[in-house]
């Protein structure tokens, strides 16, 4: 009992970590398709954000400058993503795909170039990491054993981009559903003729929102190389921007859905380790490609027979022209 | 004939009060995109406090010309004074700030939005929506029962009736502070009873001084409600006049260029047998809405049945299974003694090799293939004839010699075989298809809007094709959501409301009061 209580423990534990990025991704997407703009390049954004915190952590040594890097490096992309489908009226899928593949091949050839370590970055030394926070009350709460456990492995002890993260999904909500620019922001992704004959630039709001896109993708790349991880290692976003964005529409573009999705998936990859070479009574050993495969499996399912139309916003995709 | 260039009324505008109360004047005012003029030297002038109608066929630069003033399009030339104050509109933002208002033909709302949040847009009182909406609120519930402007603030936009989406349109106009409404083709979406409720907004708009210019392409309408009127014609304006002082038929003839006739000479004609008979048919859509329920009526030989009803009552529907583009799939059709029971095979190949023939409502997605050349297009359905083609291959050179002809007759301009037809202004479009659909000697046609978006010079034309047809017995089943249209063309009426038949009428006692009752689903006759 005691150990399959522990087991249920570093499960939820790993999900969390392997959450996080995906949270700050599907908040980026849902920022940029609220809009009405198709953001396939999170997984992009993601890695070259990682590559950039760890090359700027490691040459400067401070991980606050390397996070820092790493929201720029990912707002240039969603620049060029803008200039393209928003400035130039572009194809968004192609736009996206496009940033995906320069990333994956830029971090690698700067990379090497840098570092000549095959494309990695040198390992980063723990104070150049954003460490794992332990709460310090939670002293107090021994005396009730199982909220000890959990508070003590599973909501204390991560790093502060863990807490960002949760934080980053309550700011998507105000921001989308109680503010001015959130009325406007899923007005331009719904109607743009609407806002535009309202007198706001459909442009500047589509600008404004791949931005905060740009930097929600720049927390995930620098969770990954210099939080969670301790260095950048090629491709090593490895789809997590493909999962979130299904998370995303999972999650029917609402962030408080999206974060169960995204947790939801966490959950399945983290079980996915776990079950790695396990035999399981009745079913044997399950292949790891089987698991990997189980959040887009689900996704398609659930997304065909559950939980009803994902209906996305009016106008996405399309980009604005007033004249014609 | 008289000039055309009929400035005469400009008498009537220079006796009213002078210029210094104009609201809003535009000088020259020239617009081209790439080589099409679409404003030429425009001047045009209103004042404070009146409603100013614009008239002109489609195409005559009415819409360019409000968009410039609204700031949507930059014009190449000219200049814009509010209040006689020179002002540089250009954009959107400027010229609400500048107190103009547009309700556009096509609403601009988000349909997801409620009607609170979509008045709001632009003007939301805080940055925060929940304190700004209280603000707005307020303002908006002030200024709705100030000019009866009723809403229900909580609804979501695409479950609203599109005479309460306008209301929500120049309530969004007024909560900018508009001082100048701009209202484009605003009752073509409207029942009459809407449109009379429009017009009363429009007039209390009036007396506390809002300027409004109502552009619409309905006479009637511009009589009733307009002080001054401005005709434009091929990018001009070739004619003021004040509204009194004018009459619909000489507002036609400076539309088109030419005397039009406005009325139609009905030939009086024998009905003969029943050719069309339609039995309790009803209809599930794919969503599986009852879109068609029970609907029961015949038509005769020579006899035009109008079909009269608000967009989206099942009409379309109902063309669609008669001409076999849907499945019937309760009831039953007898056409020209051929009895069609549900799910038999009944098609738009079957319907024409049984005398009936279709002009679709929409020419654009069914009754043309825009890019296709014009003689292509006239045997579109009708390929498979043997005058066209010579076994396996088609024979180009009978179809040439059939479209030449057919331009001709049916006036097509321009007369060729080979331009696209999507290069066709929309009358000579629909007379295209028209001419197809008369040539195939059908003794059944279905017409489905016949007249949108068509000028008033082939609208002429295009009555008396009909009349034509009818007075060779062919039986003509008219949809249209065009009341006048319905009214002066049919021998007998039914109104369609939610798909069901609401009433049936001779046209002779039919008035538009008791048809618009209809068909807004207030009163079963």
């Amino acid at each position: 009992m005691l150990e399959s209580f522990q087991i249920i423990i570093s499960l939820l534990d790993s999900t969390i970590r392997i959450a996080t990025p995906l949270i700050f991704c599907a908040m980026a997407g849902i920022f940029s398709e609220r809009s009405g703009i198709i953001d396939i390049g999170l997984e992009g954004k993601m890695l070259l954000s990682a590559f950039v915190a760890a090359t700027a952590t490691f040459l400067t040594g401070s991980p606050i400058f390397g996070l820092f890097a790493a929201i720029l490096a990912s707002c240039s992309a969603s620049l060029i993503h803008g200039f393209a489908c928003i400035t130039n009226k572009g194809d968004q899928v192609i736009s996206g795909l496009a940033i995906n593949i320069l990333a994956s091949g830029l971090t690698i050839t700067l990379g090497i170039a840098l570092f000549s370590r095959g494309g990695q970055t040198p390992p980063l030394a723990s104070e150049q990491r954003f460490m794992p926070i332990d709460f310090p009350f939670l002293d107090q709460l021994s005396f009730v054993p199982i909220l000890e456990e959990l508070f003590v492995e599973v909501i204390s002890g991560h790093n502060i981009l863990v807490y960002l993260s949760v934080l980053a999904v309550f700011f998507t909500y105000y921001v989308i559903f109680k503010t001015r620019f959130g009325l406007r922001l899923r007005a331009v992704g719904e109607k743009p003729e609407a806002v535009d004959t309202a007198g706001i630039s459909v442009i500047k709001m589509r600008y404004q929102s791949i931005l905060i896109a740009g930097m929600l993708c720049g927390l995930a790349g620098a969770y990954l190389s210099i939080a969670h991880g301790a260095g950048f290692g090629r491709e090593m976003s490895a789809g997590k921007g493909y999962i979130a964005l299904a998370a995303m529409i999972f999650g029917k573009w609402n962030p408080i859905p999206t974060l169960f999705a995204c947790l939801l998936f966490g959950f399945l990859e983290a079980l996915g380790v776990r079950l790695e070479g396990v035999e399981l009574i009745w079913i044997g050993e399950v292949p790891v490609q089987v698991m990997q495969a189980l959040p887009y499996i689900l996704t398609v399912v659930l997304l065909a027979g559950f939980i009803g139309k994902a209906r996305a916003p009016g106008a996405i995709g399309v980009p604005y022209s007033k004249e014609g | 004939m008289k000039n055309t260039e009929n400035r005469g009324g400009n008498e009537a505008i220079a006796s009213l009060p002078p210029s210094t109360e104009s609201a809003i004047e535009l000088k020259n005012i020239t617009k081209r995109f790439g080589h099409v003029v679409a404003n030429s030297d425009v001047n045009l002038k209103v004042r404070t406090g009146t409603i100013h109608g614009i008239v002109g066929e489609n195409g005559a630069g009415k819409s360019t010309l409000m968009n410039i003033l609204f700031g949507l399009y930059k014009p190449d030339s000219g200049m814009i004074f509010l209040n006689g104050q020179a002002v540089d509109v250009n954009s959107p933002e400027k010229s609400i700030a500048l107190g103009i208002g547009m309700v556009h033909q096509h609403f601009m709302l988000v349909p997801t939005f409620t009607v609170l949040e979509n008045a709001m847009l632009g003007n939301e009182g805080s940055m925060l929506l929940r304190s700004g909406e209280e603000v707005v609120l307020d303002r908006l519930k002030g200024l709705s029962n100030n000019y009866g402007l009723d809403v229900d603030f909580e609804a979501i936009i695409s479950d609203t009736p599109v005479g309460m989406q306008q209301r929500v349109e120049i309530l969004k106009a007024l909560n900018r502070g508009a001082k100048i409404l701009i209202l484009d083709e605003p009752t073509g979406v409207l029942t009459p009873q809407e449109t009379i409720g429009l017009f009363d907004i429009l007039r209390s708009l009036r007396e506390q001084g809002v300027t409004i210019i109502l552009i619409t392409h309905k006479l009637k309408e511009i009589m009733s409600i307009t002080d001054t009127v401005s005709v434009m014609r091929g990018g001009k304006v070739v004619a003021d006049f004040s509204t009194e002082k004018t009459s619909p038929e000489e507002l036609a003839e400076n539309m088109v260029g030419r005397k039009v006739l406005l009325s139609i000479k009905k030939p009086t004609l024998k009905v003969g047998k029943s050719v069309l008979e339609v039995k309790n048919v009803s209809h599930e859509s794919k969503d599986g809405v009852l879109v068609l329920k029970n609907i029961s009526f015949d038509l005769k030989e020579g006899e035009i049945l109008g079909i009269a009803g608000v967009a989206g009552n099942g009409q379309s529907e109902l063309l669609d299974i008669l001409s076999g583009i849907e499945t019937l799939q309760r009831g039953q059709i007898t056409v020209n003694d051929k009895t069609i029971l549900p799910f038999q095979d009944w098609n738009s190949k079957k319907a024409r090799e049984f005398g009936v023939a279709h002009v679709p409502e929409d020419r654009h997605k069914r009754g043309l293939v825009l890019p296709f050349h014009n003689y292509e297009n006239s045997i579109l359905g009708y390929h498979r004839n043997e005058d066209y083609s010579s076994g396996f291959l088609m024979d180009k050179r009978k179809i040439l010699n059939f479209v030449d002809e057919l331009v001709e007759n049916f006036d097509v301009r321009p007369r060729s075989s080979s331009i696209s037809s999507g290069k066709l202004s929309g009358g000579n479009q629909q007379k295209l298809v028209l001419a197809r659909e008369i040539e195939s000697n059908p003794n059944i046609l279905l017409v489905g809007q016949p007249t949108r978006g068509v000028d008033i010079g082939a609208i002429e034309r295009i009555y008396e094709d009909l009349m034509k047809l009818k007075s060779k017995g062919t039986a003509i089943l008219l949809v249209s959501v065009e009341l006048d249209e319905i009214m002066s063309l049919s021998d007998r009426i039914v109104v369609m409301n939610q798909g069901t038949i609401v009433g049936e009428t001779n046209s002779s006692n039919a008035t538009e009061l008791d048809l618009g009752k209809m068909m807004s689903g207030l009163e079963q006759v």
